[in-house]
């Protein structure tokens, strides 16, 4: 075990990638010479070369959408767009073709291609910097969608994307980035499709990920020195959900509050309460309760951000509230 | 031989220099913590903001960057509403909520503010579509980078105003670097004025580190696209002596490249003309450095006075009927 930032979790898999499998190259802008947006790709080209490591121009439905090309014609491209507001120059590539030339082709084709992206708030970045997109993205058939939330997740679900046959989308909380956690770099890919409980509880789960999982666990710190137990529930990947183990803590805990940075309208946290519904309606003591994002564009100064954003605190509001209306 | 008028000399001096003081003074805030997301500053590059504006009028609109303070100081967007919105402060022109790299004044037809790359190309284009259905002989101005000319929306713009004979004036500050990428590692035609050709456009290019040319290439442009010629592509050759925004490492540029640059600098360039022809004494340099100063502390003042929107409005401004 190597302590690791979540930042240099990505490279070590992405380093470990292009090592192993020649098919493998990464591109995306500013990756190269200026050491990726986040510095994440920091290194990798003086280590790796120019063919590897690619820089591109600002062209961000033409990079991957070749992406899907390269994919197709036998490689294993990453390509890393710098922001999900970015990725929606993209859309028509990742959207219209990497989600459904297999199924177009009638299983001819595959595009085994990894598309990594930064997402989500609270650096002040305002309306165009700073939204949580990856909900529209898990709507979408023919995609994988994965949104790591430690550093171990951030190496191992990246080794996993690369491992599928079929386009996997990988988005990295940017607020993650600097963040620490244990990392084995000996361990092989993580599983795919399956949630992790962070903290065991018994008396409500937090459903949540990526960005949001550091605010459910001090969430639940919080609420454990008042005597409630909150279980904390990753998602890791947004498609497949692993709906078993959501069902399953809620057959614990019987409340659920849904922790998700998208909008509250038709979001991710809206996906996970109907599935509730649909398998774990008597289970329920209460009805499900959502955390989200408050329906505006971000604004940049920070009081309304926060305001704007899931916090700690507006988690424990919810769960006071919740156990206050016993079932 | 004087080939400018000292008055309008020394009002372009005094633009120029108001731009880097003022940013001077945000990178400062910044680091002190006034100032916080992306600020990307246009010091070395205030000649193309400048100049370009000299050729516009009132009822010209004006689309920009992320990196446009200095468009907006030009614009006569007061300072002190530039800094209260670089702060988040209500008092800001856009009420706060867009900060550094969105900054708005309808009543200035300042269209922003735009940080996606490429973005404001196509609602350039539509506010010319606009004034040319409603009969108005207005320019739209179009500011973008080097890097912008990679989008598609670059080359979906100028093919579909040149269709359209829409009068744009797209202004490309090639500062040669798009973020870490130099211009021609992202372009395989680095002549960017060339690209116009595909589409059937005039185009122009010009030093950008000299504000009367950058004025004189400018009024040109704009005179053809306000006779009806239809849209025009000016490109400015400029460079950015700074970071890209305040996270920078600048791996990609050495120290010599940025010193050679700096060497041309605009203001400084402008001022030895000046005073080579007679036209700018020490103490006239001196005045207008106080000026800039003064209207610089009281911009900060503003900001620093500016009340914080309430909380309770955090969803205002959505939509103009509902709350969502
Ligand atoms: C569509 C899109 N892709 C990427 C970015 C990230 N980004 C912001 S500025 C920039 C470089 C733009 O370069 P250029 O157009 O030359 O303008 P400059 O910053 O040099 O003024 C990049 C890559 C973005 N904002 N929008
Ligand atoms: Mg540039």
């Amino acid at each position: 075990m190597t302590k690791l930032t979540y930042r240099d979790a990505v490279r070590s898999a992405l380093r470990e990638a292009l090592a192993r499998d020649p098919r493998v190259f990464l591109m995306g802008e500013d990756v190269g010479r200026y050491g990726g947006a986040y510095a994440v790709s920091r290194g990798l080209l003086e280590e790796f070369g120019p063919d590897r490591v690619r820089d591109t121009p600002l062209s961000e439905s033409t990079f991957v959408g070749a992406g899907v090309g390269a994919a197709l014609g036998g490689l294993r491209p990453i390509v890393e767009v710098m922001t999900v507001n970015f990725s929606l120059l993209a859309l028509d590539q990742i959207v219209n073709n990497a989600a459904t030339l297999r199924h177009m082709s009638g299983g001819q084709l595959a595009v085994p291609l990894v598309i990594r992206m930064a997402t989500g708030a609270g650096r002040q970045l305002a309306a165009q910097h700073s939204h949580s997109l990856e909900g529209w993205y898990a709507h979408i058939p023919g995609l994988t969608v994965l949104a790591p939330a430690t550093p171990a997740d951030a190496r191992g679900l990246l080794l996993a994307a690369l491992a599928e046959p079929d386009p996997v989308l990988i988005f990295e909380h940017a607020t993650l980035y600097p963040t620490e956690g244990e990392v084995d770099e000996a361990a092989g890919p993580a599983e795919i499709g399956r949630a992790a409980v962070r903290r065991a509880g018994d008396a409500v789960t937090l459903v949540t990920y990526g960005g949001s999982l550091p605010k459910a666990l001090a969430a639940a710190d919080r609420l454990a020195v008042e005597g409630v137990e909150a279980e904390v529930l990753d998602l890791r990947s947004l498609r497949p959900l692993d709906t078993p183990a959501i069902l399953a803590s809620l057959a614990k805990t019987h409340r659920v509050v849904v922790v998700d940075e998208g909008w509250r309208t038709g979001s991710l946290a809206a996906e996970v309460s109907a599935r509730i519904m649909e398998g774990g309606f008597y289970d329920l003591d209460v009805p499900v309760a959502r955390v989200c994002s408050a329906e505006v564009p971000m604004p940049y100064p920070k009081h309304l951000e926060d305001a704007a954003l899931p916090q700690a605190e507006t988690i424990v509001a919810t769960v006071r509230g919740m156990l206050r209306r016993r079932g | 031989m004087t080939l400018v008028e000292r008055e309008h000399a020394l009002g372009l001096l005094r633009q120029m220099v108001l731009i880097r003081r003022f940013e001077e003074k945000a990178a400062e805030l910044y680091t002190v913590g006034k100032i916080h997301g992306f600020l990307h500053l246009y010091i070395g590059e205030e000649a193309v903001a400048v100049g370009a504006m000299q050729a516009l009028t009132a009822d010209d609109a004006i689309v920009a960057t992320y990196r446009e303070h200095g468009q907006a100081l030009v614009r006569g967007i007061p300072a002190g509403a530039v800094m209260a919105e670089m702060y988040g402060k209500a008092n800001g022109c856009s009420r706060g909520r867009g900060g550094s790299m969105h900054l708005f004044d309808a009543s200035r037809r300042f269209y922003g503010g735009h940080a996606i790359v490429g973005g404001g190309l196509p609602v350039a284009v539509g506010l010319a579509l606009a004034d040319t259905l409603q009969g108005r002989r207005r320019v739209t101005a179009c500011f973008f980078g080097d890097g912008a000319v990679a989008e598609g929306e670059f080359h979906e713009s100028l093919n579909l105003a040149a269709l359209w004979k829409l009068p744009v004036l797209f202004l490309c500050e090639n500062n040669l670097y798009a973020m870490g990428t130099a211009l021609a590692r992202h372009q395989a035609q680095p002549d960017i004025r060339l690209k116009a050709q595909a589409y059937g456009l005039p185009a122009d290019a010009v030093d950008g580190m000299d504000v009367l040319a950058v004025e004189a290439a400018a009024r040109r442009a704009a005179e053809a696209v306000r006779g009806g010629a239809g849209p025009f592509l000016l490109e400015a050759r400029t460079y950015r002596f700074r970071a890209h925004s305040m996270y920078d490492p600048e791996l990609y540029r050495t120290r010599d490249e940025v010193e050679q640059w700096k060497a041309r600098d605009p203001i400084a360039r402008f001022t030895a003309r000046l005073r080579e022809w007679g036209l700018l004494a020490d103490a006239d340099l001196a005045a207008l450095e106080a000026s800039v100063a003064a209207e610089i502390e009281g911009a900060i003042a503003e900001a620093e006075a500016g009340p914080w929107e309430p909380v309770e409005d955090l969803t205002k401004d959505v939509y103009a009927r509902r709350t969502p």
